[in-house]
């Protein structure tokens, strides 16, 4: 009985997910990336680039609009989109630099798409304005940074984690973030998903940070089935429009978003604002915008964090890494737990808003916590934040600038070095 | 073929070789195969000359870390890879070297294949364009790591239809060569 039960439930929902594959293949384009992905999918396993699986993944997402400048190692992200949106109803425009660019997707935001850009760390650098306007604004947009080493143009096929504090305070004034960090392919298509989703959950730019090796790095993985890709819509005002509020709250401080175009009236402006959206210098008016900005993201601080724990639940020495460091460290963790060194790591998948109370906790039982990072310093001064029972000398730095991977071996010798 | 561990090839030469293409087909051949496989590379930003590699981790369980340390075996088509990479390749490792570029070999590898593939390409194709299919033919029978038909199909998959001709000519003379010098 419950065998044919959980059959019939699979069937409905397979027809549900053939349907945008139908519109598709109407168009005849056999070797276009997509009838590539489908043939895949039929084989469920399949190689792709991290770059590309964050392109299927704002694509399934439901992303409608790019506006970009392409530049390495993102251009796949704007390749691939710009082989994609035209197909699927949607607008792909190359800008004239990032500024542009980001300006552009803030725009069709609030004429209702779902957009998105992509870059890396000179395009990012020159996005910090727009984003700071994104966030005032409270307009849903996401910005892909893949990560290279910088400052400036820097070495643009070389890994490295410059942008960690660069992606939580790049922009000027005091204004939250959202940030995710995905260490694997799979999770790059996941993540991609879940930036379009919270973005227009919680009407601000997200940042998704990939690195360079992440990016351009093809990798064997099984996508789920469309019917199983949980897709978040923007919550659309229920009063009539001459009761509309641009910047109403509910309990959670999430508002409401009318699209121009939909009947209803709103003004939009970078200066600070009351909750119809016109600019105020009522201190009073001033200090609840900012305090929404803050608190939409703080009261929902359980909703928004993502953090993997691998074995730690007996771990004296605890890793703490992100993205792509990750990997090394879980190779790190396999050779010294062949040796019975017991080690563990802890990786955010959202690395801002920084999980605070997860990691505290987590890092509680253990007597050291190295921090591998590909940069000279960054993630390490949050552990030391939020380890302050811990001595100086309890928190172990390993830091990499030179475009290289951090190797496994390097970091089992800090193990090593540690016990 | 099996893998209880990682199996770690690295592909290097230099720019416009068709190394990191190389590294796409065997990895997407080895996926065809069912095998976890990460695939990345390095290279600088000339798109010909500078140097270029592209490594291919097969294995049958969780990949961690993404990049080749010790190979199982190593493909240089120039001597400045093949000083660079040789020893870093494993004791029971499969050395493929391309003798057109490569005058000197610092280290004897227990499993060396020495063959002037761009030379043989050139007179057997009348073109160097597809030596990089050649050698990768070359090296998948050698070493067994993807089947034949899994590497025809990721062959045809990955190149633009035009080319499919020309690099299945290229595979059987891979393949043909790999059978007439088998150690």
């Amino acid at each position: 009985m419950s065998k044919t039960e959980t059959q019939t439930k699979k069937s409905t929902k397979k027809t549900a997910a053939e349907k945008p594959a139908k519109a598709v293949s109407k168009k005849t384009q056999p070797e276009s990336k997509i009838a590539e992905l489908q043939h895949g999918r039929e084989r469920k396993t399949v190689i792709m680039q991290g770059n590309e699986a964050v392109s299927y993944g704002a694509l399934d997402a439901g992303v409608d609009f790019f506006a970009g400048y392409p530049i390495t190692p993102s251009t796949e992200i704007a390749e691939i989109l710009a082989e994609e949106l035209p197909k699927r109803g949607g607008v792909f425009i190359q800008m004239e630099d990032e500024i542009a660019s980001i300006c552009a997707i803030t725009g069709a935001s609030l004429a209702g798409a779902k957009s998105l850009t992509a870059t890396s760390g000179p395009g990012f650098s020159l996005m910090q304005e727009g984003i700071g306007y994104a966030k005032i604004t409270e307009t849903p947009c996401v910005v892909v940074n893949v990560q290279r080493l910088g400052p400036s143009t820097g070495m643009p096929t070389s890994p490295a984690q410059g942008d960690i504090m660069q992606s939580r305070w790049g922009s000027h004034g005091d204004s939250p973030a959202i940030v995710l960090y995905p260490d694997s392919v799979k999770e790059c298509y996941e993540l991609s998903i879940r930036a379009v989703n919270l973005s227009e959950k919680y009407r601000t730019c997200v940042v998704l940070l990939l690195d360079e090796v992440l990016g351009h790095m093809r990798e064997s993985v099984t996508l789920p089935d469309m019917g199983n890709v949980r897709v978040i819509k923007r919550i659309k005002p229920t009063v009539p429009p001459h009761w509309y509020k641009h910047y109403d709250e509910n309990q959670k401080y999430l508002s409401p978003l009318a699209s121009f175009g939909e009947g209803y009236r709103f003004h939009v402006t970078g200066l600070t604002h009351d909750q119809h959206g016109f600019p105020t210098n009522k201190n009073s008016e001033a200090g609840d915008m900012m305090s929404r900005l803050r608190k939409k993201i703080s009261y929902n601080i359980r909703d928004l964090v993502q953090i993997e724990s691998y074995m730690m639940d007996d771990a004296d020495i605890a890793i703490f890494a992100a993205g792509i460091v990750a990997r090394s460290a879980k190779a790190a963790i396999a050779m010294a737990r062949y040796e019975g060194i017991k080690v563990g790591l802890l990786r955010p998948l959202t690395i801002w808003p920084f999980p605070d109370v997860a990691v505290r906790k987590m890092l509680l039982n253990v007597s050291t916590v190295i921090v591998p990072e590909l940069n000279q310093g960054q993630l390490v001064n949050e552990i030391r934040r939020l380890t302050k029972d811990k001595n100086e000398s309890d928190i172990v730095r390993l830091q990499k600038v030179n475009g290289e991977l951090i190797s496994p071996a390097e970091i089992l010798q800090k193990i090593k070095e540690v016990i | 073929m099996k893998f209880p561990k990682n199996y770690e090839v690295r592909l290097s030469g230099s720019g416009g070789q068709g190394l990191i293409l190389a590294g796409i087909i065997l990895a997407r051949a080895a996926v065809i195969d069912g095998h976890n496989v990460t695939q990345t590379q390095s290279y600088g930003p000339e798109s010909r000359g500078g140097y270029s590699r592209a490594d291919v981790i097969i294995s049958d369980r969780d990949i961690y870390f993404p990049e080749a340390i010790n190979f199982n075996c190593l493909l240089a088509l120039t001597q400045e890879a093949c000083d660079k990479y040789l020893f870093d390749l494993r004791d029971t490792g499969v050395l493929i070297i391309d003798t057109t570029f490569v005058k000197n070999l610092a280290l004897a590898a227990e499993n060396t294949y020495e063959l002037p593939f761009t030379e043989i390409t050139v007179n057997e194709l009348g073109n160097p364009i597809t030596t990089n299919i050649v050698t990768l033919s070359f090296l998948a029978k050698v070493t067994g790591v993807v089947s034949d038909e899994a590497l025809e199909t990721s062959i045809r998959e990955t190149v633009k239809p035009a080319f499919v001709e020309i690099n299945m000519k290229a595979m059987k003379l891979g393949f043909k060569l790999a059978e007439e010098n088998r150690i």
